[in-house]
């Protein structure tokens, strides 16, 4: 039929952006910060037990220019949020954020002054993982979810049909601060 | 430490008859009657300060306490001094607050005082205190004698000024922008008193005891929060 016929074996066809999205997926390398408890179990998520190698994302970098994903683990200050934001706006594209257990979420238990009521106030949120804190395993289980968000990214001008697409259906979706009742 | 006090348990609280009682609390955080489950709703508790104390202060406070009327006179303020208040083995001056940066001035550069260091400044709010509702208390060090001493200037709600001692302490800087930012003190001659730990344009000053508790607006899918005075009140 194809090109596919005339191939020696051991040789796999595929798309650029399935290759991009596996590459980018299987080296997903967080930026080093913690903002609280909630920091304790991201490092554990890092350590042996857990080990966060097994899936390409054991480089905590230390640079913002070099992670792919921002873990805020921990309740953001007041006083906090603009480094938030810096550390976000200094990272490459492409960027993906993880809100890490209630307070990063919501504000949690902090209902006050203090306390910026969910992150995503500053930062464009993708993945929102609850708990107090949440165990090691929610992270990683966290973090696979996003990994298949990253692997069907798309590429060029299919990238910013999805862009696009995602922007329509965000204005179309009741915002979260009208939604009433019980959280969901 | 004084003489008397040594060897005495320390952190002890003045005896009934030395304090000076302004109010009494019921409850807590609003709720009333029995309907409050958390327990809290019978409680009584008096308000009560520390009241002033008598010569001899014992030990090196009657010493501080001299050179400092000392320099106050020589500088001609002798009514700049008020009250002096000894409580739990430590020394409080209570200064009107105009005289403030003379007597910081003799604090720290009078020999048999040198309080060279500005340890912290800090506000309280005292909402029922009518005239003195805003205190501000500077907490001294000397390096020299080693002693540790309190001086407290009061402000009225209406007219929060105390004058900045930035120029006789450059370290109070930042402290009293946190104390305008969480009490609203007014520090006149401050070189740039905005906010340090809110956002420039948050309204309010959030360590007034007026200042709301809770309750603030989660708006994220349908989270709410109230505040501690309207949760289990069953009245």
């Amino acid at each position: 039929m194809g090109l596919e016929e005339k191939l020696p074996s051991g040789v796999l066809l595929t798309t650029v952006e399935g290759v991009a999205g596996y590459f980018r997926k299987a080296s997903f390398w967080p930026a080093t910060f913690g903002l609280a408890c909630c920091a304790i179990e991201m490092m554990t998520s890092g350590g042996p037990k857990y080990d966060m190698a097994r899936f390409g994302m054991e480089v905590f970098r230390a640079s913002p220019r070099q992670a792919d994903l921002m873990i805020v683990a921990g309740r953001v200050s007041q006083k906090m949020a603009p480094v938030v934001r810096q550390i976000y706006d200094q990272m490459a594209n492409p960027k993906w954020v993880l809100a890490m257990g209630v307070c990063a979420s919501s504000g949690g238990m902090f209902n006050n002054y203090a306390i910026v009521q969910g992150v995503d106030h500053v930062v464009p949120v993708d993945m929102y993982l609850p708990g107090c804190p949440p165990r090691p395993e929610m992270l990683i289980d966290a973090i696979l979810k996003l990994h298949d968000q990253v692997q069907t990214t798309k590429l060029g001008a299919n990238r910013l049909a999805q862009i696009e697409e995602l922007e329509n259906a965000g204005l179309r979706a009741l915002p979260t601060s009208d939604m009433k009742g019980l959280l969901r | 430490m004084s003489d008397e006090t040594q060897g005495m348990p320390e952190n002890l609280p003045a005896p009934p008859g030395q304090q000076e009682q302004v109010g009494v609390r019921r409850g807590m955080f609003g709720v009333s009657g029995t309907g409050d489950t958390s327990g809290y709703g019978g409680l009584v508790e008096a308000i009560s300060y520390p009241g002033a104390a008598e010569r001899p202060y014992g030990g090196w406070f009657d010493e501080v306490a001299d050179a400092l009327e000392a320099a106050a006179r020589s500088a001609g303020l002798e009514h700049a001094l008020g009250s002096v208040v000894v409580h739990r083995g430590e020394i409080t001056f209570h200064v009107r607050r105009e005289d403030l940066l003379a007597v910081m001035t003799a604090l720290r550069n009078d020999p048999d005082l040198r309080f060279e260091m500005l340890v912290s400044v800090s506000g309280v709010h005292y909402p029922d205190d009518t005239g003195r509702e805003l205190h501000v208390v500077y907490h001294l060090l000397s390096m020299t004698w080693n002693r540790r001493i309190r001086v407290e200037v009061s402000a009225p709600d209406a007219d929060p000024q105390v004058p900045s001692v930035v120029s006789v302490y450059p370290t109070a800087d930042w402290h009293e922008r946190e104390t305008w930012d969480m009490f609203g003190v007014l520090f006149e001659g401050h070189p740039s008193l905005t906010r340090i730990l809110m956002p420039d344009d948050w309204p309010g000053h959030p360590q007034r005891k007026d200042y709301p508790l809770g309750g603030i607006p989660v708006e994220y899918k349908g989270g709410t929060v109230p505040p501690p005075d309207q949760r289990r009140s069953y009245n």
